[in-house]
């Protein structure tokens, strides 16, 4: 029994305002398979890949990203027009569609790494925080693969245009 | 090869690879007279590139391992259309990070438009945001026999299987020394 009115007025402020914010928190989106290319010495660029679901019911959008090992991340997009590969920033990032899912992989959008400063190794794993529009900041662990055999990846993306 | 007409337009190829001259990261001057008497491919990138140039580099090592002994009878060859960043001696750390029998060409501007015009490839330089700049490309892996003439084109986005057999016919079109006995598909 609420006898006071301002205690009932808080508490069904207190329940409309919890679905709004179960609606897009950042456990609507997972960061699987992230990995990023080995780099040879005195390269300070690199690239990132990851796949990205939205398990949430609006659409969100990857705005950018931080690591430790970069002076910068950039969103890529690789286009391949007329015989000329060319690679262009997104700087108003990407969509994820509402339960939909976003595929950073070779010959498409990917994560450019800029003013590495050291090489990136096969093998380690180290950080990236991704900046999205509704969920904010996700996490996630991105290892070292050599630049090698990943041609499947590429044929995948061309194939989905 | 319908491939041939695609990137170069009808007869043209007798024209392709001739006329050119670059600086080898060892201080050599290198043109298609350097070059005669072994067959080579030839690849057009620049080492501040993040995808494409390492991985076609690394597709390009995995095929000379693929070949054995017989990848010291051609020349793999990586032209920087970014000769402002890309240095003799970075280029040389960079390409052998991936194979150190990888060749490493630049030259001036005047120089580098010419060798992309005398392979039909493009580039241009793209300013970013923040002031620096990204190079679009033609990502073709030229394949060039011992007399110089053009022989054809892999993609590092192919097949290995494909890029091997490509390479091998390369090879086997070289009537010198060729241990393959059947000449030509």
């Amino acid at each position: 029994m609420i006898d006071k009115p301002l205690t009932l007025l808080a508490a069904l402020l207190l329940l409309a305002g919890i679905p709004a914010m179960a609606e897009q928190g950042h456990h609507d989106i997972q960061i699987g398979q992230s990995w990023a290319l080995a780099t040879p010495p005195a390269v300070q660029v690199g690239a990132g890949y990851a796949t990205i679901t939205n398990a949430g019911a609006q659409p969100d959008r990857l705005l950018g990203a931080d690591t430790q090992v970069a002076g910068k991340v950039e969103i890529h997009l690789m286009r391949h027009e007329n015989g000329l590969m060319t690679m262009r920033p997104l700087s108003d990032g990407v969509e994820i569609p509402a339960g939909g899912t976003l595929e950073l992989q070779p010959g498409g959008v990917h994560l450019m790494f800029l003013d590495l400063i050291r090489p990136l190794k096969p093998g380690e794993t180290f950080p990236v925080t991704l900046d999205f529009q509704h969920s904010g900041p996700v996490e996630a662990e991105f290892t070292v693969r050599p630049a090698v055999g990943h041609h499947g990846d590429e044929a995948q993306a061309a194939h989905s245009h | 090869m319908m491939a041939v007409a695609t990137l170069f337009g009808p007869a043209l190829s007798q024209d392709i690879g001739e006329g050119f001259s670059l600086t080898a990261t060892d201080g050599r001057r290198i043109g298609p007279e350097e070059l005669r008497g072994r067959p080579y491919l030839l690849f057009f990138g620049f080492t501040h590139c993040p995808e494409i140039c390492p991985m076609a580099l690394s597709e390009i090592s995995l095929r000379l391992e693929d070949l054995g002994p017989d990848a010291d009878r051609l020349t793999p060859i990586f032209v920087t259309v970014d000769p402002a960043r890309d240095t003799p001696e970075h280029l040389r750390d960079y390409l052998g990070w991936f194979d150190p029998r990888i060749l490493g060409l630049s030259g001036t501007d005047q120089e580098t438009a010419t060798a992309a015009r005398t392979f039909r490839a493009t580039y241009r330089k793209v300013r970013l945001a923040d002031g620096g700049y990204t190079m679009d490309h033609t990502a073709a892996i030229y394949l060039m026999d011992a007399e110089g003439g053009f022989f054809g084109h892999i993609d590092y986005r192919d097949d290995p299987e494909m890029q091997l057999a490509e390479l091998r016919h390369l090879l086997a079109a070289d009537g010198r020394g060729a241990d393959n006995p059947e000449q030509g598909h």
